[in-house]
């Protein structure tokens, strides 16, 4: 009877993960066959046309602009916060409250930070509705996935390092910049990355805040739409699932390559250990 | 040449001053980040039953959503929130849970090989395509099926959902799993137990917080998703009595009216925004009520 009882629980285990497998390549699948007949240069290195049959090189130019801006401003803001939690701060109510609010800010989800980048960024600091908004709330979205992978990274490098430095009559300072950072590199650079995989699958938020000017943006002043907001809009308004899928394969294919490049760099990082 | 070792250090423990402060104030913008978060939207979001004379109970539990009429009720979208959500839990959970249970204790090396990147690619495909694939995919299916006239339905929201935090609930619970200790296996295994009843009866209920805490980020990932569920949602205003009824929850409401709403009626959006807040606050507490029981 017990016999019976765990092959069939072992039974349900499996058909879990079979389940979860089939699901994935169920929606890969979909995505790919919908979409790769749209695929080829002129696809991708088109301009937008409203008639249909136009290329999503606009949405690109966007997506990029956004990751940009959004790394340049979230990256120092973020390693640096990181290094002053881990190699700085006395445990103690302040340490308490930022480590609060940086847990705080990545359950907030994407809809409340559009309506705050809508009324901030957009209305208050007068940017409009254009790639600067979104990409500045886009900084606080990814801010800490930044601080969280650079922590981890910082307590991964040893001990004696520091002490080593120091040792040798280094400032705190020295030790922090010749030899603490350059060894948390790999740990860092794969937060980048992650973060990278989360501007680009982000859309709510961009919605919000940049608009969805269909056009090349001529600044970063300038309304535009990105890649997943461009699927969103094809499909809301158009049912326009072929082309939906096909913007769908290039973001799918960019995030298969930045998750390979981060485990690539992680296991890196485990060998060096 | 002692002048100069003074200048030098005197330089020296000015930038090591300096970056000290520098730090600690890149550290703290997430702090003025949150509170600019909550107090903007917060602000607008109470205006009008501060100012303007609106009933915030009548809003909370009012039926009717009518913007050019100023009717501001948002129960509907309330309801159709948690019903989204609960319905997702009680599919994506034990699949997810199950899914994780497999790749910790009993799958082959080269299936945990090919599971665990497909999982965290399911994690990273951009929301909206599970929009997509939902409108193009699951709403025919059903249309076809339960023959439907209209397949953009609350059952759709529950299976797009679903599958939308399986990822999130596999990585967290898996976690959890493969954090018992192995004493607490062979302890079972060596009284004779079998494998299966000793995953069921002793690592699940060890791994038990952390399990807790997949769902309840589940949860958030499901309440506060929004593109993905406008395309298969619906979007009628009102509350569901069956799982084929078109829907529209706290989320797609601001999404949908956000770019052509002004004054009261945006105020009403960012107040819509408070509600979906509230309920992400309440989830965090819960977090951390359980993270720091598991902490013990």
């Amino acid at each position: 009877m017990n016999k019976v009882k765990d092959h069939l629980l072992q039974g349900i285990l499996w058909i879990s993960a079979i389940l979860t497998i089939v699901i994935l390549v169920t929606i890969i699948g979909f995505i790919f066959l919908k979409g790769y007949k749209l695929m080829n240069i002129s696809f991708i290195f088109g301009d937008y046309s409203p008639t249909g049959g136009g290329g999503i090189w606009p949405m690109i130019i966007t997506t990029i602009y956004t990751i940009m801006i959004s790394l340049v401003i979230a990256t120092p803001i973020g390693v640096f916060a990181a290094v002053y939690l881990q190699e700085y701060a006395k445990q103690g109510r302040l340490v308490r409250m930022i480590r609060f609010a940086t847990e705080s800010l990545t359950g907030i989800p994407s809809i409340i930070y559009g309506l705050f980048g809508a009324v901030f960024f957009v209305a208050t600091l007068n940017f409009g509705m254009s790639i600067i908004s979104a990409s500045l709330t886009l900084t606080i979205i990814i801010l800490p996935v930044v601080i969280r992978t650079t922590e981890e990274a910082l307590k991964t490098v040893p001990q004696s390092y520091r002490e080593g430095s120091l040792a040798l009559g280094t400032t705190k300072l020295q030790t922090l910049l010749k030899v603490i950072l350059p060894s948390a590199v790999p740990g860092i650079l794969s937060g980048i990355i992650l973060s990278m995989g989360r501007i680009i699958g982000e859309s709510a938020a961009i919605f919000l805040t940049a608009g969805t000017v269909a056009a090349l943006p001529e600044g970063i002043f300038s309304s535009a739409r990105t890649l997943t907001v461009h699927s969103y809009l094809v499909t809301q308004e158009a049912g326009d699932i072929e082309l939906a899928s096909a913007i769908g394969i290039v973001l799918i294919v960019i995030i298969f390559v930045l998750n390979l490049t981060a485990t690539y760099i992680s296991n890196k990082l485990n060998k060096a250990d | 040449m002692s002048g100069f070792m003074e200048k030098s250090n005197r330089r020296k423990y000015f930038l090591e001053k300096l970056s000290g402060k520098l730090f600690l104030i890149c550290a703290f913008i997430s702090v003025i980040s949150l509170a600019l978060i909550i107090s903007f939207v917060f602000f607008k979001g109470f205006r009008p039953f501060v100012a303007e004379g609106y009933n915030f109970i009548q809003f909370l539990l009012g039926y009717d959503w009518v913007p050019g009429e100023g009717h501001f009720g948002v129960f509907p979208m309330i309801v159709t929130s948690l019903y989204a959500t609960i319905g997702a839990l009680i599919i994506g959970v034990p699949i997810g849970l199950f899914t994780a249970v497999f790749l910790a204790e009993i799958a082959p090396k080269p299936i945990v090989k090919i599971l665990s990147p497909a999982v965290q690619l399911l994690a990273g495909i951009p929301s909206v395509l599970f929009g997509v694939f939902g409108l193009a995919v699951i709403v025919p299916f059903l249309q076809n099926y339960l023959g439907l006239a209209k397949g953009q339905s609350l059952i759709a929201v529950i299976i797009v959902l679903a599958i939308m935090m399986l990822p999130t609930i596999v990585t967290v619970s898996e976690t959890a799993i493969r954090s018992v200790p192995q004493s607490y296996r062979e302890g079972s295994l060596a009284l004779g137990v079998s494998e299966m009843r000793t995953i069921f009866k002793v690592v699940i209920p060890a791994a038990k917080s952390g399990i807790m805490a997949a769902i309840v980020l589940g949860m958030g990932r499901a309440i506060g998703e929004t593109m993905a569920v406008i395309l298969v949602a619906g979007n009628s205003l009102m509350i569901p009595t069956s799982l084929t009824d078109s829907v529209r929850p706290l989320t797609t409401n601001i999404a949908l009216e956000m770019g052509y709403a002004a004054g009261i009626h945006q105020e009403m959006l960012f107040a819509t925004g408070i509600v979906l807040f509230s309920f992400i606050l309440i989830l965090n507490f819960i977090l951390a009520k359980i993270s720091a029981k598991g902490g013990q």
